[in-house]
């Protein structure tokens, strides 16, 4: 029981910081469309760093 | 002109979608097994169980199976052989000889030793008993696990998907000693060539390494890329969703980054410069079970997670012609099913991409930090 609450609260945590990044990401490209590339390139190493984190939870907390 | 053509493709990329799905879907209406009302799925238990069969490695490779006017289970697909290490050694015979059977009651003898298969597992029977006995929850008691080196279904993805890969790209390569622009297929890998090599490869291993390293990044984008998209067929390999795959993709991305990593990283790692001594050990402590343990096990666990969500996903909404077809009518349900998991076949293909992209990217990043010049002063 206490493992999947811990799951799910780590879900909401990623899920957050996914939020955060996806908003950031798009106010840079906003702000300097010519950087596009790279920003997007980063933020998906950082999505992808959080999702790994998000499914760790799941998968030891199922 | 060229808004017809793209019109064409849509098209053509749409039907490709939809009739995967009717074929996911024709497949797991008639797949089941072991049901008295004909082998259909009505309940949610048995749904659950049959997408839990879908996820694991199996035996046998069977496409779909249905039952007969006279009420006998046809199967169609074909069996691949079994090889175990037993307590006698090495023995090998084909999944038929277990007729389909999944609860340990077809026992196979050979070598004098006696054989069952209990949940895609083969055990071995000890000495004496004629049968398998269970206990309350369902655990084998006279019988144990054994070394299994079988050609399973997985096994004949990865060698498919192998074979496909080196004819395909034996032949790019060996177009570019007759001429300098590739004709017919190798026309398309070569762009998806170029971009791992110059988006992927080079800015995240940077100019004076990335060559030795190509050769593996492109390897593993491939193999996944193509597995996962073989995956989504009605063929229904299920072999990134694996463990044992995905695990052992991380580690060769371990070993590779591990034995490459230069005098710089090394000492980054255990003693880092330009902080208190009293901090070294404590840093040291955290770098090496990040590189050593959290970052592969990532690597491991995002590709894993990610392929196996979006099968049971597409076959959950599958399942929804089944669970809902009292509430909704046949066609509604089927309606509702159909055109869910079309868009989510759409989403997977994307999926697919990203997943072998992200592999790739987090692999050359984590080479590219092994082999970073660090001489330069903090």
């Amino acid at each position: 029981m206490y493992n999947l609450i811990g799951a799910g609260l780590i879900v909401i945590g990623a899920g957050i910081g996914l939020g955060q990044i996806g908003g950031k990401a798009m106010e840079g490209i906003a702000r300097q469309p010519e950087a596009t590339g790279k920003i997007q390139t980063a933020m998906i190493i950082i999505a992808a760093l959080l999702e790994g984190l998000a499914f760790g939870a799941l998968f030891l907390g199922k | 002109m060229k808004i017809a053509q793209k019109t064409i493709k849509f098209l053509l990329i749409a039907s490709i979608t939809f009739f995967t799905s009717v074929g996911f879907a024709s497949g797991s209406d008639k797949k089941h097994d072991g049901q008295n009302d004909g082998g259909r799925i009505n309940t949610k238990e048995e749904v659950e169980a049959y997408i839990l069969h879908h996820i694991k490695d199996s035996h046998d490779f069977s496409l779909f199976s249905y039952t007969s006017d006279e009420g006998e289970r046809k199967h169609i697909g074909f069996p691949l052989p079994v090889i175990i290490w037993s307590s006698e050694g090495l023995v090998s015979f084909m999944s038929s000889e277990f007729h389909h059977n999944d609860d340990g009651h077809v026992i196979v003898e050979k070598n004098g030793l006696k054989f069952a298969k209990i949940h895609s597992k083969i055990y071995e029977i000890n000495k004496g008993a004629t049968r398998v006995s269970f206990d309350e929850t369902h655990h084998a008691t006279n019988a144990h696990k054994l070394l299994d080196f079988s050609i399973t279904k997985s096994v004949v993805g990865i060698l498919l998907i192998g074979f496909l890969l080196l004819f395909w790209f034996s032949k790019l390569a060996r177009q570019y000693k007759t001429k300098q622009i590739p004709t017919g297929f190798a026309r398309v890998l070569e762009p998806l060539v170029l971009y791992v090599r110059d988006e992927i490869a080079r800015p995240n291993i940077g100019e004076k390494h990335y060559r030795r390293f190509t050769g593996y990044l492109l390897t593993v984008f491939f193999f996944i890329w193509v597995l996962n998209l073989a995956g989504l067929t009605p063929l229904g390999f299920n072999v990134t969703g694996q463990l044992a795959v995905t695990g052992c993709l991380a580690i060769f991305t371990l070993v590779i980054y591990t034995v490459s990593g230069n005098k710089g990283y090394w000492m980054h790692m255990i003693w880092m410069p330009g902080v208190p001594v009293l901090i070294r050990p404590v840093l040291a402590i955290i770098e090496l079970a990040g590189a050593l343990i959290i970052k592969p096990f990532s690597l491991l666990v995002r590709l894993f997670a990610n392929i196996s969500a979006g099968h049971i996903v597409v076959m959950s909404l599958i399942a929804i012609m089944f669970t809902l077809k009292e509430s909704l009518g046949v066609v509604g349900a089927t309606g509702l099913s159909l055109v869910l998991s079309f868009f989510i076949t759409l989403i997977e293909v994307l999926v697919a991409f990203l997943q072998a992209y992200i592999f790739t990217m987090l692999s050359a990043l984590f080479i590219g930090m092994a082999v970073a010049d660090h001489s330069e002063a903090h």
